[in-house]
């Protein structure tokens, strides 16, 4: 069960905040499209409106075709996996997998194969007579997941669902939701404001920044090619290096934007640098250089692992990937 | 080895403080149900032997058991329903954002503080005034009134963010507005629920204002013992009392059993 999602300039307001701005997006039935930003950005304003726990002030959301003006939570193709989980915790495992199914009226016996079958799929086999008390943080959240997928929902909404989980935890689950949702086909709205979580499950990310859309594309086309400075910067660290004059493809004003990582041996020449300081990340070094075009200037450069230059060396600075964006 | 002393004696006079406090508090309890066993016909000192005469005198009076029995179904239904308006009032006030509903969880909470005195004259010129006949009905009336306040705060209190987010996510799996009462907000308050009911249960039990001054022909049991006492002491009085506290008693216990399962 899938269905796409449209949404169509959407606008909400809570008091004189605009939390949503004519916000449109389409969203393909099977795609797995994760919203990201900041908090208060909007992106949990969104998918509450998605799942009905909130209505747009103006414009109007179609899942599947269908508007879905003035249809509650209870009666929306949607179910949603919370941040705190929101088990029920007087229930089992199996009750609470089975919940939606009993309120559509599904026999006890069908609800419970289902809710073993969903308990299986989220790696929870055997365990639906336990209670959410027993269960560890990353355990509820499975638990959350298949309770809210019982019920095969056209659309999946997850409300910063790894949020609570530590980062371990988190980067493994994230392949896990990944897997789940390629084996179940349901059009996933994801929330975050991981980055990383972001670039590591999603199909398309949708950038938002103060109830607008920034940006939206496939994972490596917003990091690689971001359409404004904000999705640059929140994609991960960036340097800005202010252009005078008229740039192409900007006009006015510009700036040159380049990935710490995109430091090479080749491509755009911006002549040497001083390095200032440099710290062991593991997978590479983090050097702070100070061009000597422009002294006062700071550029994080990434310098590969076996090269250790000394603060003062001389280092020649070529982006081998950059943009101009409109400052 | 001085200090050890001084801190010896200073333990033995908290415990001394702490026995005095307990004496202070059940040694009328113990006086009470001491001479509910008197073999004798003043239940005052010396205790003359032990016998359960009185107990057999109190369990075969009509009217005593008439009362026990009119004492408890005004318990009972009187504190169901206090519970059942609390706990939707509670619940209400929780979820929506009103107009002025501090100012509605102020008027719900009010009249614990108003005296059982007043609120019974209230209810007894607001009966005369209707033509509403004096009858337990009406004295259970009087203790949804006096309960409610209570049921209310004890709900009220109970249901954190935790509930609502539940609640939140039955409504997303298709759940009406009666199977979230029923299926997930209920059953999470269960403890409170269940301690606010025994409470109300044993204020119901044990007043008399309310109950003197609202029934007439039939009465509740502390009423009865009430009119007992006006044809002087007996030891009698003192075994209805012991059981009138043994019946709060295993109420509070049971209250408090249920809140300890949360």
């Amino acid at each position: 069960m899938t269905a796409g999602v449209s949404v169509q300039g959407v606008t909400r307001a809570y008091g004189a905040a605009r939390a949503l701005d004519a916000v449109s997006l389409e969203i393909a039935a099977g795609e797995f499209v994760v919203l990201l930003g900041p908090s208060g950005c909007g992106k949990t304003t969104l998918l509450n409106i998605l799942g009905g726990f909130a209505e747009p002030d103006q414009g109007r959301v179609l899942i599947g075709g269908r508007d879905m003006a003035g249809v509650g939570p209870k009666d929306r193709p949607t179910t949603t996996v919370f941040q705190d989980y929101a088990l029920f915790p007087h229930m089992t495992l199996a009750q609470n997998v089975g919940f939606g199914l009993r309120m559509r009226g599904v026999s006890g016996s069908v609800r419970a194969a289902r809710a073993e079958e969903m308990l299986a799929l989220v790696g929870l086999a055997g365990r639906g007579a336990r209670r959410p008390h027993e269960m560890s943080g990353g355990q509820r959240q499975r638990v959350a997941l298949a309770r809210a997928l019982a019920v095969e929902p056209d659309v999946l909404l997850l409300d910063e669902p790894l949020g609570a989980l530590d980062l371990k935890l988190r980067r493994s689950m994230q392949d896990e939701l990944k897997a789940i949702q390629r084996r179940v086909g349901t059009t996933f709205v994801h929330v975050t404001h991981d980055q990383e979580e972001a670039m590591a499950i999603a199909d398309r990310i949708v950038v938002m920044n103060a109830g607008r859309i920034e940006d939206e594309g496939a994972p490596r086309q917003v990091y690689l090619n971001p359409k404004s400075l904000f999705s640059a910067g929140f994609m991960g660290e960036i340097n800005r290096i202010p252009l005078e004059g008229d740039w192409r493809p900007v006009p006015g004003p510009g700036v040159l934007c380049i990935r710490p990582e995109a430091f090479g041996a080749h491509g755009l020449d911006l002549g040497t640098g001083r390095v200032l300081d440099c710290a062991f990340f593991g997978a590479y070094l983090r050097a702070h250089v100070a061009p000597d075009a422009a002294p006062a200037m700071r550029l994080v450069v990434h310098v590969p692992q076996g090269a250790a230059p000394d603060p003062g060396a001389e280092i020649a600075l070529r982006a081998t990937t950059w943009g101009v964006l409109r400052a | 080895m001085r200090r050890a002393t001084a801190s010896r004696i200073g333990r033995g006079l908290v415990w001394l403080y702490l026995c005095a406090i307990y004496a202070f508090i059940f040694l009328p309890v113990v006086v009470l149900v001491v001479f509910s066993f008197q073999d004798g016909r003043l239940p005052v000192p010396p205790l003359q032997g032990v016998s359960l005469k009185w107990y057999f005198k109190v369990l075969s009076d009509r009217d005593l058991i008439a009362a026990l029995l009119n004492s408890a179904l005004v318990a009972g239904v009187s504190s169901a329903v206090a519970l059942v308006l609390g706990f939707l009032a509670a619940h209400g006030l929780a979820r929506q954002v009103l107009p002025g509903s501090a100012w509605l969880r102020g008027v719900l909470i009010a009249p614990i503080a108003v005296s059982s005195l007043i609120i019974a004259l209230g209810l007894l010129s607001l009966f005369n005034q209707m033509g509403v006949r004096l009858s337990l009905l009406t004295a259970g009336i009087g203790h949804v009134v006096i309960n409610l306040p209570l049921c209310f705060a004890i709900c009220y209190a109970a249901m954190g963010d935790h509930q609502k987010a539940a609640e939140r996510a039955a409504r997303d799996l298709g759940a009406s507005e009666v199977q979230v009462l029923a299926l997930v907000s209920a059953p999470m308050l269960a403890p409170a629920l269940g301690a606010a009911f025994f409470l109300s249960m044993t204020f119901s039990w044990d007043e008399f204002l309310i109950a003197f001054l609202l029934t007439r022909f039939d009465v509740t049991l502390p009423v009865e013992i009430w009119s007992m006492l006006r044809s002087g002491l007996s030891p009698a009085t003192n075994a209805v009392g012991s059981l009138v506290f043994l019946v709060s008693v295993a109420a509070v216990f049971g209250a408090q059993a249920v809140r300890r399962q949360a």
